[in-house]
């Protein structure tokens, strides 16, 4: 094979896995444009969908669409009882006691998965068919391709919600300015709720997908984290920005796996986060903010 | 002489502008006020001189030297200090504590002279609390208070604590972003007194920002009106009150006396 | 000022206590007061840079590893005694905590949690990867710690070598808040632009305290290497960053007693799991040494979300409301508004 084509062949798979980041990246800044916090359990909570689609479609045996929509009900559910017993007993907390309670629920719903599931990997039913896909002499795994057209679509998707729907419109209100869109009668707290919701959706097919191309583990979640340097490099309150830095991230990945020793591909996110806060801290499409006094 | 002067300073935020060409002296040792509606850059105008916005042009000279450049942290050490429009005191510290780091400049000690806390560092700070208990702290009737938390203390006191702090670093420029917002009358004239004094002790050259025009009046010896960031005028009390310009900025129309504003 | 008196009378006969216990106290006693003054070095650095300061870092696991690997390395490699290695290894965690936090700390905002969480990453596979230093998977083994002639390889002699700097070290904290360094940090914490009017360089601040910090966890991984003899990379993961989070927030933010306490708690939870595990697994068939891991982290996480909405100072703030009843002061100063965005 020659060097251009493996050149080619990985800068194409590590884009479609870059599709799971800025789909999870996306679930992120929804939640930080409406409320303003950093959710260090994205990662888990679309750990807690995967497992629960596993749940449904392997041990209950049910089919996959069923099985979906009742891990994306489970989730929602889960996200808004995240939302009212923590986040919002915590409304007007400094910033880092809400990261450290983030992080706190990011550790229990990873400590619970493990103690219900252990710690071995489970294998998803084939959702997505594993034929090998082509592009001219170029193939690509099937599983990634196929994740890649569905992390588009849904991506596709929320940005069109956001953008012209008007629980969207009300989200980017409160986001721009909460007591104003308090104020203008929009009720701030089911904001709060629904981007929660939202975000646990978002996050569950990320996690079907992510658990479906890999395999499913408690530590699924450490994608979350990866993410967060995603957001870091697109800009916390950038939307084009985390669906570039997503992909960018990914195609990384592939690279470092294709030309570097080791597996230094685990940590390349980070490398990239502490380069990018060395040259442009406020991201690749953020913008650094006003400040008043 | 003047202790501050401010030459054309204009100050815009992504084209949005804040200020445009202002210019104001503020005499040594004198109380110059600075007035205009909600919104005129009072409160911008404070923020280029203790250095939190870089102005887009202009300059700004205290005594003379060009500090216009130079960054918030180190502007203190060449006597400016200020007080905050919305009470800025830090919480979970003492009464004590927060007016000791009004005079953080002035001290020496370094990271690990204070983790042994010997000798130096044990003096040095024996010393403030002494200095800060005889000149502050007694002259703003906060010494009954030096050890209670300051979120604890009435509205009233907070004020004056942060006049403290502003005092403990013993400045030759004085800011003070409306000094009697949200007080009484009694309280006011408390604080009027209080800022006479100051002069007359330190002789501190005062900047201040206020809406109640009685105060105005009565306090400054020269003052600068400012109306959709730029200086419409400057002069001493009397010739503001007179001046039409000045008049309807304020009121919108012209006619009514401004000394009559105070409310 | 009486206060004041009063409690330095207690901390004097509590820290004299603490170097009397191997006279009394049990083996296994012995063995978790190590760990405990080790622990409390760790939550009291993490409790400068975090509690005090405001500044949230997830690395602190991971600077404990350095100081660990770093001491090792000193001790193995060049022959240095203990009473080198370990302070040695202390400032190389320094050095690095700088080398991660500087990017972060020239600019306002969380950045610093990023940047921390990457360096817990990184560190890590650098833990696993560096064979030539670290040893790799099989990790490093120390000979016991030993000065002139005395070998710390017994249970209370490697109690005084933990406790002695454990004690030194929050003296040296405590007395950081008595001056305009501690004052500076606490404004920083509270209201940055502030404390920046009144001559306080943000940047210089923030990088002491979190260097400091950093020194403290390096300090606390070099005794932990000569307390176990053993430095692997699975000891210093995400998870141990999350205990000393814990241990902090349990305790009691900006508060070195609280330090304190947050680590004797944090350090004896995991006992207590595992005699509960115990208990519990006679009943159920429960495969408790694979549940332990899992439940250990579930604790912490729950602790840490518990504490934080219903006290967010801590234990110690429950300790003095019970001790003195007339200090039935407000509860903190946490108000509740629609605009919790704050960009710092």
């Amino acid at each position: 094979m020659s060097g251009l084509q493996v050149f080619l062949e990985y800068t194409l798979a590590g884009i479609a896995t870059g599709g799971v980041y800025t789909l999870v990246g996306l679930g992120f800044v929804l939640v930080f444009k409406a409320s303003g916090v950093f959710n260090f359990a994205m990662g888990d909570m679309m750990m807690a969908g995967a497992y629960t689609f596993y749940l449904c479609a392997v041990v209950f045996d049910l089919h996959w669409a069923v099985a979906l929509l009742i891990a994306v009900v489970f989730s929602c559910a889960l996200a808004w009882l995240i939302e009212r017993t923590v986040l919002r007993r915590m409304m007007g907390q400094p910033v880092i006691a809400v990261v450290m309670a983030t992080f706190g629920i990011g550790f229990v719903l990873r400590g619970i998965a493990a103690i219900a599931f252990g710690s071995e990997a489970y294998q998803l039913p084939a959702l997505l068919p594993r034929a090998p896909f082509f592009i001219g002499d170029i193939m690509l795994p099937g599983k990634s391709v196929r994740g890649f057209v569905l992390t588009t679509g849904l991506c596709g998707a929320i940005i069109l919600f956001l953008r012209y729907s008007r629980a969207g419109i009300a989200l980017r209100a409160t986001a721009a300015d909460q007591i104003t869109a308090y104020a203008m009668g929009i009720n701030v707290r089911r904001v709060f709720a629904l981007t929660w919701m939202a975000a646990a959706a978002i996050g569950t097919v990320a996690g079907v997908i992510a658990a479906s191309v890999t395999s499913l583990t408690p530590d699924l979640g450490t994608i979350g984290l990866n993410v967060l340097g995603v957001v870091i490099l697109g800009g916390l309150n950038s939307v084009g920005g985390v669906i570039v830095a997503g992909l960018f991230i990914g195609w990384l990945e592939a690279m470092t796996a294709a030309y570097l020793p080791g597996d230094i591909r685990e940590i390349t996110p980070y490398i990239a986060v502490l380069a990018m806060l060395m040259i442009r801290p406020y991201g690749l499409f953020g913008t650094r903010p006003v400040e008043r006094i | 002489m003047s202790a501050l002067e401010v030459c054309d300073l204009t100050l815009s935020f992504g084209g949005i502008s804040a200020l445009s060409g202002v210019s104001i002296v503020a005499a040594d040792g004198q109380i110059t006020a600075v007035i205009g509606p909600n919104g005129a850059g009072k409160t911008s105008f404070f923020n280029v001189v203790s250095g939190f916005y870089r102005p887009t042009a202009g300059r700004v000279l205290l005594d003379g030297r060009d500090i216009t450049a130079l960054p918030p942290h180190r502007r203190p050490a060449l006597g400016i200090a200020r007080t905050f429009q919305n009470i800025a005191l830090f919480h979970g510290m003492t009464v004590l504590d927060n007016i000791k780091l009004g005079a953080h400049t002035q001290l020496q000690t370094g990271l690990f002279g204070a983790g042994l806390f010997l000798g130096h560092a044990r003096r040095e700070e024996a010393e403030l609390t002494r200095r800060i208990q005889s000149d502050v702290a007694g002259f703003l009737e906060l010494d009954t208070h030096a050890d209670k938390e300051v979120q604890d203390l009435p509205y009233g006191l907070q004020r004056r604590v942060e006049l403290a702090r502003a005092l403990a670093a013993r400045p030759k420029l004085l800011l003070l972003d409306e000094p009697v917002a949200g007080m009484n009358r009694e309280e006011k004239q408390a604080m009027s007194r209080l800022i006479l004094d100051i002069r007359r002790q330190w002789g501190t050259t005062i900047l201040l920002i206020e809406h109640d025009m009685g105060m105005v009046m009565d306090l400054s010896d020269h003052v600068a009106v400012l109306n959709f960031g730029r200086c419409i005028a400057t002069g001493t009390p009397d010739e503001m009150g007179r001046n039409q310009e000045v008049i309807s900025a304020y009121l919108g129309e012209p006619g009514a006396p401004l000394a009559g504003q105070a409310a | 000022m009486r206060a004041t008196r009063h409690r330095r009378a207690l901390a004097a006969v509590l820290a004299l206590l603490a170097l009397l216990l191997p006279l009394y106290a049990p083996t296994q006693w012995i063995y978790l007061c190590s760990l405990l003054a080790i622990n409390v070095i760790s939550t009291v650095g993490l409790n400068i840079v975090t509690g005090y300061t405001g500044l949230l870092s997830l690395g602190h696991g991971a600077f404990m590893g350095v100081g660990a690997y770093a001491t090792g390395y000193f001790a193995i490699r060049l022959g240095l005694p203990f009473y080198l290695a370990i302070p040695l290894g202390g400032v190389v965690a320094a050095v690095l905590g700088l080398a991660f936090g500087l990017p972060s700390l020239r600019i306002r905002g969380l950045y610093l949690v990023i940047a921390t969480l990457s360096a817990q990453f990184i560190l890590n596979w650098v833990f696993n990867n560096w064979t030539e230093v670290t040893g790799g998977l099989n990790g490093l083994s120390l000979q016991p710690a030993a000065a002139f002639g005395v070998v710390f390889d017994s249970d209370a002699r490697l109690y005084f070598l933990c406790a002695v700097p454990a004690i030194g070290l929050s003296l040296f904290a405590a007395n950081l808040f008595r001056t305009r360094v501690g004052r500076a940090f606490i404004a920083i914490r509270e209201r940055d632009r502030t404390a920046e009017v009144l001559g306080i360089s943000l940047v210089r601040y923030k990088l002491a305290a979190f260097a400091l910090g950093s020194f403290y966890a390096g300090i606390a991984g070099g005794l932990m290497a000569y307390f176990f003899r053993i430095v692997t990379p699975g000891q210093y993961q995400l998870d141990v960053s999350v205990f000393f989070l814990a241990a902090v927030v349990v305790g009691g933010m900006g508060s070195i007693a609280g330090s304190l306490l947050g680590a004797a708690f944090m350090t004896l939870l995991p006992e207590v799991l595992r005699l509960l595990l115990d208990v519990v697994g006679q009943f159920f068939a429960l495969r408790a040494a694979l549940i332990l891991v899992p439940l250990r982290e579930t604790v912490f996480g729950l602790l840490l979300i518990l504490f934080l909405i219903y006290e967010p100072r801590g234990l110690i703030r429950l300790l003095r409301r019970v001790l003195d009843r007339r200090g039935a002061a407000p509860p903190p100063p946490l108000i509740a508004s629609l605009s919790s965005k704050q960009t710092r």
